[in-house]
Formats: C-alpha cells, structure tokens, sequence
C-alpha cells in the first residue's frame, strides 16, 4: 500500500506522499528521499552529468528523468543554429548527454519542446502522490496536480541521476485557506501576488504549502500552476493542492494519460490523495479571496506588491525591517513612497514564462486586447510556453486576434523572464511582465519589472501605462 | 570523492546587511551558460561590483580595501530565488568559506552544504550586533568553530552558538561526499523500488 489510508492518525497529504517515498530516514539529519519524475534542462544540468563522469557512474533510471532545453534558446528563428556560441555549446551538452545515457530529451524545436514546468504536467508525466524535481526553483509548479515538487542545485540534480534519491530534510506543513471566490478581472497571478505582499517574499521558508479551501478549488489547472508556480516567491520550498475532479479532468485529456497503466491505479487509489479531517498543520493562514483586486509590484522582490490603483508605501507601512533593502529597491525602480503608479507610461509588456505562459493567459490576454492595437509606445514580446500551447493558440484562432492587433507571437521558451538569451529588457526601461521576478536585472541588466496578472499586461500593451484592467473592458470574465 | 575538510576557520569578515538577496544578484543570468564548475568568483556581485562599463563601484563594499576574508556577513533571506548552484560556486570561487546571516532561503542551504560553503544562521539581535562590530573595526577576527558549532570574536567577547544537524556537521568535517553516500545505498533502494512493484 503506498498511500496510508485514513484509519489511523489523521495526516496532511504532505504527510502521506513524503512518508510514501522515504527509502530510510537518516537520524538527526535528512531523509532519503525517493525521486519518481525528474525533469532537467541546459542550464543546471552539465555540471551534474560531467561530475558524475568523472565519478565513473552510470544514470541509475534514466526512464524517470526527462529533458527539455528552454532557458537560453532563443524565441525567433529556432531553425536556425543558436547565434550565441555559448548558449549553444550549452543546448548541444544537454543534447548529447541525453543520447549518451539514454534519456528522453525535447530539444529546440521538437514539438513537445517548451519551458519545463508547462511541458511536464502537458506530457502527462506529472501526476498526483509523486514526488517531483528539477535544477529550477519554479518545480513547485507541478504542485498543482497534489504531488510534492521542488527546485533543487546542481549538486542534486547528480544525486538524483546518479541513485533517483535525495537527502532531505522535511519541511514543515503550512496549510493557506483561500474561503469566497475571485471577484470579475482577478486572476489567480494577483490571488498569489496578493498572498505574497501579505506574508512577504521569505514568509513561508521552511514549509511545504497545501492551498486549500473554495477559492482554490473553483481554479482551473492552469490557474492553480500558477499559484503553485510562485509558492517559491513566499520562501517555501513547494505548494500543492489536493487532486480533485478538476485534475482528473485534465489528466484525462491528456493522450497519454490514459494509455498509462499508472493512470488506472492512480484513479484507484485518488481518495486517499487527500488531507485528512483533523490533520495538523505547523503554521495556518487564511484569506478572503473577495478581497483580491488585481495586484502589481512596485519592489525588486514579488513581496513588494499592492494593488493595482495603490499607493508605493514607505517602508514602515510596508512591514519591511530592512529600510536599507527597501529603499534601494525604490531608488532601483525609480519610485518612492506616496507614487501612484496607475497611468505610469510603460516600455515592454512580457507575456508568458511558466507562471503565465499557459493557454489560458493567452486567452486572457487576448480576450483584452480583441479589436483594440497595440500602443504605439510598447513593445510587446508574446512567448508562448510550449510549442502545443503554441498550436493550440494558433487552433484557436488565438493567433490571428492577436496579430490583427498588432502582436506577433514568439516561439516557446524562458525567455524574458530571466533573459539569457536575446530577449532582454534594455536598461531604465518599464516592462509589464507575467514572470514571477522582479528582482534587480532580473530582464537584463538595469531592467525594471513591474509583475502583473496578463490582463493587466493586456491593459497595458493596448494604452501603454498601468491601466487598471477592469477600467477597460466587460471582457474578462474568463 | 573527496570534499575540502571544514573544522576550524578564523578571518576577518566582509559585511553585507542588505534583506532577501536574491540568487540573480549573486551572479545574473547572463552568466550562468558555462558548462563548468569553475570562474564564476569573478562575476560574484556582478552588478553592484562593475558598473556598465566595467569600472569598480568604489563604494560596493567587495571593492573596499578595508574589507576582506573568507566569512560573508550578509542579512535575512539569503540567497533566495532561483535554484542555481552558481551562486554558491561563485561565492566560494570568489574565496569565501562561510556566510552567517539570520536566515537563508532553502535551497541555498543546501547548495552550500553540498559544496562545503558553511551557512551559519545566528540569531537576529546577533546578527546586527556583529555586523555593526565589524564596520566598526573592519579588522576584527571571528572564529568559526564547526565541531564546537560556535562563532565567536573573543575580544569584543561575542561568543553564539549554532545549530547544523549532525549528519550534515559530520559531511563537513570528514569531506565526505553525500552522493557517495547515497551510491553506496543503491541495493537499498532497489529494494525500495521493489516493495513498490518495481524501478518502473
Ligand atoms: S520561465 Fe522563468 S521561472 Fe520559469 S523556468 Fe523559465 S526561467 Fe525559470
């Protein structure tokens, strides 16, 4: 039996998926913990596959590790051979060291390519009561279907090549209760935003977060990545939501989903995939999704958020301890306390990434922008996050709204999310980003991000300033 | 393979109270395409310590004489963000052997555990009274004691304990490898695998 049932002790999901995995327990230090779905990329993984040559040993399972190249590629031109040499040795290292130890690889162009965390949940290799991980912070994101996911270092992405097992020291639980529903022109981005600029960008270090009640359980998986996607921003080490009728849902879409005999006894043994009644948290916190207007940052950290018609807080009202960090942040962002930033001309408008580059963003957006154009004084990058959300755009018509307003659509991949490749916010410059990072050069050295949910980043690509989203159209009520 | 063995260090410290830097501070994207371990020291702090053109910021405190050693005094919420190891290959390249600061985010600890960069997490009121010691008197030795898990700066008669749990403490002070470890346990966990019906 892998999953303890609710005869005994009442545990949280948390509970029953990590204790489910413990290969052994090391006393007074970490667990060993049992990998099932590893996902790596060009950027983190050749220095775990060269130490692990030079230790003379082999991939243990390469059939549980997967492989996509996103974070450096470029997003026009992916015929073409990467221009950067670097960046390129980079994409061609991941390539051979898949061949070499046989393991599944999408590289540039394929079309099951993409970010990882969009690509993993679309290939139907993330599932419920898995534990899950990747050389990337963002892993948390595959949270969303009730499994345990985090980022890991480079030093663990050869732990888990080289055994399929990780030293772990268990967090602790955090339960977040989202009661009542998101108003009209709310998206979950702000919903996470707003939870973030609450509890602050290390609030929940050292927890493993499960998102609970209503509000949660009326998102759509789409929406719920995204809320998983940035539990890291909060410090956790990951979030995830109990599997229900909407995950199965989805799964059940997925081609190969059902010819996975997984997929059978996982529909078994669903019921079991829960928290139980009673079951104890080490720290509870609840919000009001009612309360949730659309959300921006005005900071170089996602805590650093306000509502969208706020006011830029002083570093007293903003709870803040540090007054140096605060202020820097500020003088970086070329704001100070008492600015409103609504009507703040802006540069670039960034869709995508893998909190928001998901075909319901691009919806969103679209939605937002259908029949108006593009302002004049921005510029737009549109990049979807995986060549199926690509297809699946261009199938929906998607595709076409967008270019009769003026945007072209990119090809897949990071991105101007943290621009490694030529995709990089110019110094000085506003950019309206649906990433999840603020931080200092974060999109290109002196590149100043305000994060938003994508239909504020849809408000401000047509009028090219912070425009409230819900003062512009009756549209998005997606 | 064999670790750099941590047990006793003692060296002047470089203070840097600034909250929640993030691992792109540490050492930006731009930077991260290599496919080796090594160099990454000299791009540590890249935008604070050069600026566009590639002149010292005179006033970033890497850049000033009076300051040195291999203990990086730093604030709440250290190395959060982003995943990459980078950071702490970049840190320890750049020569230092441990941060103290109140707090870290997660995965930094680990990256610095699984490369011999000691995390030291001392309390909050600690924390301050020693950087505000050190800008004080620049010179100012603080002893690092893994085995003892104790810091402390005799003359000025700060002496705090610290917490590591005792598998990690003893990784450190033998250089022992946990990959190693954990290739040693392979028949363990194929028996894992197998009470679960198989590797598959
Ligand atoms: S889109 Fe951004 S956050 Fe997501 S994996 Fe890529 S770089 Fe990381």
């Amino acid at each position: 039996m892998l999953f303890q049932g609710s005869t005994m002790e009442p545990l949280t999901l948390f509970d029953k998926i990590w204790d489910a995995h413990v290969v052994k327990s090391v006393e007074d230090g970490p667990d060993v913990l049992y990998i099932d779905r590893h996902y790596i990329h060009e950027v983190t993984s050749p220095q775990a596959f060269e130490s692990l040559r030079q230790r003379g040993t082999d991939v243990f399972r390469p059939e549980r590790t997967t492989a996509v190249a996103d974070h450096n590629i470029p997003t026009t031109d992916q015929h073409l051979p990467i221009r950067d040499s670097v960046s390129r040795a980079q994409v061609e290292t991941l390539e051979e060291n898949c061949r070499t130890y046989g393991i599944e690889h999408f590289g540039i162009g394929h079309s099951g390519n993409g970010i990882v965390h969009v690509t993993g949940p679309e290939l139907g290799y993330t599932l419920p009561g898995m534990t899950i991980v990747c050389g990337d912070s963002h892993t948390s994101t595959h949270g969303a279907f009730g499994a345990i996911a985090f980022g890991i270092g480079t030093s663990e992405v050869e732990m888990v090549l080289a055994t399929q097992c990780l030293l772990q020291v268990k967090p602790a639980r955090m339960r977040i209760t989202v009661n009542g529903s998101l108003r009209k022109g709310v998206t979950s981005k702000d919903l996470i935003l707003y939870i973030i600029s609450n509890i602050s960008t290390s609030g929940a270090a050292g927890y493993f977060v499960e998102f609970a009640g209503e509000a949660i359980k009326g998102l759509s998986m789409e929406a719920r990545m995204t809320i998983c996607n940035m539990s890291i921003e909060m410090g956790a080490r990951g979030g995830l939501i109990e599997p229900d009728e909407i995950t199965f849902d989805y799964l059940s879409r997925i081609t190969s989903f059902n010819s996975n005999p997984e997929a059978a006894k996982l529909t078994e043994k669903r019921l079991s995939l829960r928290t139980d009644p009673g079951a104890v948290f080490d720290r509870e916190l609840e919000f009001d999704a009612s309360s949730v207007p659309p959300m921006i940052t005005y900071g170089t950290n996602p805590g650093m958020g306000m509502p969208i018609d706020g006011i830029i807080p002083d570093h007293e009202q903003s709870g803040t301890d540090n007054a140096g960090s605060f202020n820097k942040a500020l003088e970086y962002m070329g704001f100070s306390p008492g600015m409103k930033l609504l009507g703040l001309p802006v540069d670039y408008v960034f869709l995508g990434s893998c909190t928001n580059g998901r075909i319901e963003d691009l919806r969103a957006f679209t939605a937002m922008v259908k029949g108006k154009r593009k302002a004049e004084n921005v510029t737009a990058l549109i990049v979807p996050g995986s060549q199926q959300v690509a297809r699946e755009a261009e199938k929906e018509g998607l595709t076409e709204v967008l270019r009769e307003a003026g945007f072209a659509m990119r090809q897949p991949g990071c991105s101007s999310c943290l621009a490694m490749n030529d995709d990089k916010i110019p110094p000085g410059k506003y950019a309206v980003s649906t990433s999840n990072r603020n931080f200092e050069g974060r999109q290109g050295p002196g590149a100043r991000t305000i994060l938003a949910g994508p239909l504020a980043a849809a408000a401000a690509a047509v009028t090219g300033r912070i425009t409230d989203p819900r003062d512009l159209t009756t549209v998005y009520d997606l | 393979m064999k670790r750099e063995k941590f047990d006793l260090l003692e060296s002047t410290c470089v203070p840097l109270p600034l909250a929640d830097i993030d691992t792109d501070q540490i050492i930006p994207a731009r930077f991260l395409s290599a496919t080796s371990r090594d160099g990454f020291g000299k791009n540590l702090f890249r935008d604070w310590r050069y600026d566009k053109k590639g002149n010292e910021i005179k006033d970033f405190v890497l850049n000033r004489a009076e300051y040195g050693g291999a203990i990086l005094v730093a604030s709440s919420n250290f190395g959060c963000g982003s995943s990459r190891e980078h950071a702490v290959w970049a840190i320890a390249d750049y020569g230092f052997r441990v941060v103290i600061s109140d707090s870290f985010a997660d995965i930094f600890r680990n990256n610095a555990l699984n490369n011999g960069l000691l995390p030291v997490q001392i309390p909050s009121e600690m924390l301050s009274e020693l950087t505000a010691k050190i800008i004080a008197n620049p010179d100012l030795i603080v002893k690092i004691d893994l085995e003892r898990q104790l810091i402390s700066a005799d003359e000025n008669g700060i002496s705090v304990p610290f917490a590591i749990n005792t598998f990690r403490k003893q990784c450190l002070l033998n250089g022992l490898d946990n990959i190693d470890y954990l290739i040693n346990m392979r028949s363990r966990i194929i028996e894992y695998e197998n009470s679960r019906g198989g590797p598959g």
